[in-house]
């Protein structure tokens, strides 16, 4: 089945089973690899993109959902100023370990900034909550969200 | 040759670095394992399916060379041949360019079994059923140490306190599952993959193929914490066996419930302890008998065994002990390395039993704690003299007033049952760690080896076996050769761990990188420094070799069980729902000693990870064996850790306390941050309850069955601790007042 979709804001097409995943698609039929598969079952964030705006599971999203819409990924998001400050918060914090779980992360980090640029303590391990990682404690992730934050101030 | 991390994690952070899930390779061929469906038992018959063009199966008979994984012991095959001892053991290797047809293929393979009566405990285990899965007594390993004389301390005995606390399962939960992909380039058999340990991977495919052209390379690695030391070889052996066979690459990853179901585990062990204490409150003898659930091959268990042996008294000075320790063979996965090997179950074990001592004395148990401390005039269980200054004191004062544990613990310690819903507790643990190879591997196992490599253009490359999983070696690698050289980091690199171009420096385990790979990093850079021609290349070779201190026999267990030793220090607080018996973690603090740290902030991240996974092993992380011989957890929805939301932020600090034979003055650490969290998060939960916890991981479930048992009988407190005392503490009941 042929789909369409937005593509960190390329329109493009892919013809692939409809229930076949998003992360499957990106990473298996496009080659975007940035995109992690942790768990397959929406339990880890690792393959967290946004979807509308909205971050979502790309291992729980028939690709067929995503017709029409507009899927950004940290091949996007990187080439932003603001996926550029979430980046680089993460490196300068140094929450940055195995690596693994960190595209799912930044974006997840950007997400929650777009919606309150000045997140209390709570509010960032909330947002991050749904995104697990085994090697930093989140301490490290947290206060990123908190530079991200200070440095990118009029940025969000 | 390649390099990694000019710009610490950039990669990562980007998206740019590629795992090996995330490369290409052309003409790739799909790998999957055909697995044991019975616990124990004989293979009977097979029946293998027609196989169409293009698609393969490999067993035991294809294999060239040793069927075997040469880990420790030659015991686990690398296909299974003749039995099974496992529901997932590996039986065949199934290959082709459809994953769905190799998939079909799988359902069609049956195989016949004369099943025999499977153990899955060490109680099962013990009892023979149907003979010994190993030998004739189903011991793997076994080990026994002496400390002054055990009868002569019990005659000073005025009470005696016996107790058993036991540990689970634990999962590593690396982000990355296990992966590998395997190709036929120059004449050899070349893996790339997800690893710790880039020459026992080497090692692996020379056995199973009978010859040494084989290389292997670490991609990227998320996560390990142990769990990719020795299974990366599980995927190789038969890879290369395929491979070889049919010179085109393979790729075998494993989903994440086949990761779970099948990859190896922290031990489970059951210790029990027989304590004397004198009519002053002083310890005087202790017995401790110990049995850990190797699983169905020995793997690392014995190195595991003898780590929990040596450092069974943890950081206190006890003058009589005897300690035994079983490995215990089951018909379950290995269980192998995970951060700490073995003494993350000592710790909690020995923590939480002092605890209940002392409460069980009606002592202070942060006084009596400290009242045992080794001091500089002690010997170590293992007879050796303390090396070094000990910071153990400064360490507690640290923690304590960082977290302002006596305020908070006389305060939560007055809680009554008129009390509210919820109930707070705070709890302390300190514990040590052993760095590097426990006893004599150092020697034995590799003589660690590396290479600097100068350019005409100053630049140098650091040419080692130790792999960046994570921890941040490949900055800490780098800072140690940069600041002895005294140049800028830009102008150090670190070449990528291949067999085929790196020296054998050892593995990337026991917290050896730092303390050991680290130290002959800096001799050699101190080499270079001193013989630096500008404009020249010029290359340097370090070969390890011990200080003189350090004496171990092998044989009798007496010296130096370890090159050295970290030490640390937490506090844990909580809040109980008495309704749920859910435990909030609210407050963590955490001091260490590990000489000093090459840079303080990737140390820190160290720090908090294997406090928090600490945490998850103690509190939420329940892993057990279903009676079919299967984790009851399958996926990462039944296997919880901590999130965000399930840790507060983490309260650190370090004692300044430089060792004279490590890079800068530094002691590993990676693993001593996962030693205390459980205990400390036990105690604080009994803190808060009033009633004595021996096991973990302490979920809800566990608190409630706790608080149940005392609301119903009160007498019971002690069994439910298992603390049986004689002697004048005799029925005192052991809560926190």
């Amino acid at each position: 089945m042929k789909i369409e979709f937005y593509l960190n804001s390329h329109l493009v097409v892919v013809d692939v089973d409809p229930m076949q995943s998003l992360l499957h698609t990106l990473r298996g039929t496009m080659s975007h690899t940035a995109t992690k598969e942790g768990c397959g079952e929406g339990e880890c964030g690792a393959c967290s993109v946004l979807f509308n705006d909205r971050l979502v599971n790309a291992c729980m999203m028939p690709i067929s959902q995503v017709q029409g819409g507009d899927v950004m990924t940290l091949e996007g998001l990187r080439q932003t100023e603001k996926g550029q400050c979430v980046i680089n918060a993460l490196l300068e914090a140094k929450g940055v370990q195995c690596g693994f779980c960190t595209p799912g992360m930044v974006l997840a980090l950007y997400a929650l900034l777009e919606a309150d640029p000045n997140p209390t303590e709570l509010a960032i391990r909330t947002a991050i909550s749904g995104n697990l990682c085994r090697c930093t404690g989140y301490g490290m992730i947290v206060e990123a969200a908190k530079i991200a934050a200070e440095k990118g101030e009029g940025l969000w | 040759m390649d390099t990694v991390n000019t710009h610490f994690k950039w990669e990562e952070a980007t998206g740019a670095a590629k795992y090996i899930a995330d490369r290409h390779y052309e003409g790739l061929l799909e790998g999957r394992f055909y697995r044991s469906s019975c616990p124990r038992g004989r293979i009977k018959s097979v029946t293998l399916p027609t196989l169409p063009d293009g698609y393969h199966i490999f067993g035991a008979d294809d294999v060239p060379g040793q069927n075997v994984l040469p880990i420790v012991e030659i015991d686990w095959p690398a296909f299974a041949d003749q039995e099974v001892r496992f529901v997932g053991q590996v039986i065949y290797l199934v290959v082709g360019p459809d994953p769905d047809v190799v998939d079909e293929l799988l359902n069609e393979i049956d195989v016949e079994y004369a099943p025999l009566e499977p153990a899955y405990t060490i109680e099962q285990s013990k009892a023979l059923k149907d003979g010994a899965i190993h030998a004739d007594d189903n011991v793997l390993d076994t080990h026994m140490l002496h400390k002054g004389d055990i009868e002569a301390g019990f005659a000073q005995a005025a009470t005696i306190i016996e107790e058993t606390c036991s540990t689970g399962y634990q999962e590593h939960i690396y982000l990355e599952t296990q992966g590998a992909v395997c190709y036929p380039q120059d004449g050899k058999v070349v893996l790339e993959g997800s690893m710790q340990c880039p020459w026992y991977v080497h090692h692996t495919m020379a056995v199973v193929l009978g010859h040494d052209n084989v290389r292997a390379i670490q991609c990227p690695t998320g996560g390990g914490f142990g769990g990719k030391e020795d299974f990366p070889d599980v995927l190789a052996a038969p890879l290369a066996v395929a491979v070889e066979k049919l010179q085109q690459p393979i790729r075998l990853i494993f989903e994440r419930g086949e990761d779970i179901a099948t990859t190896s585990k922290r031990h489970p062990v059951t210790f029990h302890y027989k304590t004397g204490v004198d009519a002053d409150g002083k310890i005087v003898a202790m017995d401790i008998k110990f049995d850990v659930n190797a699983g169905a091959y020995l793997s690392l268990s014995g190195i595991v065994l003898q780590r929990s042996i040596t450092t069974a008294t943890n950081v206190y000075d006890i003058p009589n002990v005897r300690v035994e320790g079983h490995a215990w063979a089951t018909n379950t996965v290995p269980t192998g390395a995970f951060r700490g090997f073995g003494s993350p179950q000592n710790c909690f074990c020995m923590e939480t039993h002092i605890h209940h001592v002392a409460k069980q004395l009606g002592a202070d148990p942060v006084a009596f704690k400290q009242r045992h401390f080794l001091t500089a005039e002690s010997h170590s269980l293992t007879g050796a003299e303390i090396f070094g200054d000990l910071v153990l004191d400064e360490m507690l004062h640290k923690v304590l007033d960082m977290s302002d544990y006596h305020r908070k613990f006389n305060e939560y310690t007055r809680q009554d049952g008129s009390q509210p819903e919820r109930r707070k507790g705070i709890g302390l643990a300190i514990f040590q760690h052993g760095c590097g190879f426990a006893g004599d591997l150092e020697d034995t196992l590799v003589r660690a080896k590396v290479k600097l490599l100068k350019g005409s253009d100053g630049n140098v490359q650091i040419l080692a076996s130790n792999t960046d999983i994570g921890q941040g070696l490949s900055l800490t690698f780098r800072k140690i050769v940069a600041d002895t050289l005294d140049k800028p980091l830009e102008e150090i690199q670190l070449a990528v761990p291949d067999t085929g171009i790196v020296p054998d420096s050892g593995p990337t385990v026991a917290s050896r990188s730092i303390l050991i790979v680290g130290y002959i990093l800096e001799k050699a850079a101190k080499k270079l420094k001193k013989s630096w021609v500008e404009g020249e290349d010029q290359e340097i070779t370090e070969v390890y070799c011990k200080p003189d201190y350090h004496q171990w026999d092998q044989n009798t267990y007496q010296g130096n069980a370890y090159q050295a030793t970290s030490y640390g220090a937490n506090v844990v607080e909580v809040e109980v729902d008495m309704a749920t018996g859910e435990a909030d973690i609210t407050g963590a603090w955490a001091v260490y000693d590990i000489g000093r740290a090459i840079d303080s902030t990737i140390f820190r991240g160290q720090i908090e990870g294997g406090l928090v996974q600490a945490l998850g092993y103690g509190s939420c992380e329940k892993l057990e064996i279903t009676q079919d011989g299967v984790f009851a957890q399958r996926s990462m929805a039944d296997y919880v850790i901590p999130t965000a939301l399930d840790v507060p932020a983490i309260g650190s600090d370090l004692v300044d306390n430089p060792y004279p034979y490590g890079p800068n003055g530094a002691k590993g650490g990676g693993e001593l941050t996962h030693n205390g969290g459980a205990a400390a998060f036990v105690a604080a939960v009994e803190n808060a309850i009033g009633v004595p916890l021996s096991s973990i991981p302490a979920t809800p479930e566990k608190v409630c069955e706790a608080l149940a048992r005392r609301s119903d009988e009160p007498s019971a407190q002690q069994r439910e601790g298992q603390v049986k005392g004689s002697g004048p503490g005799n029925g005192a009941p052991i809560d926190e007042d």
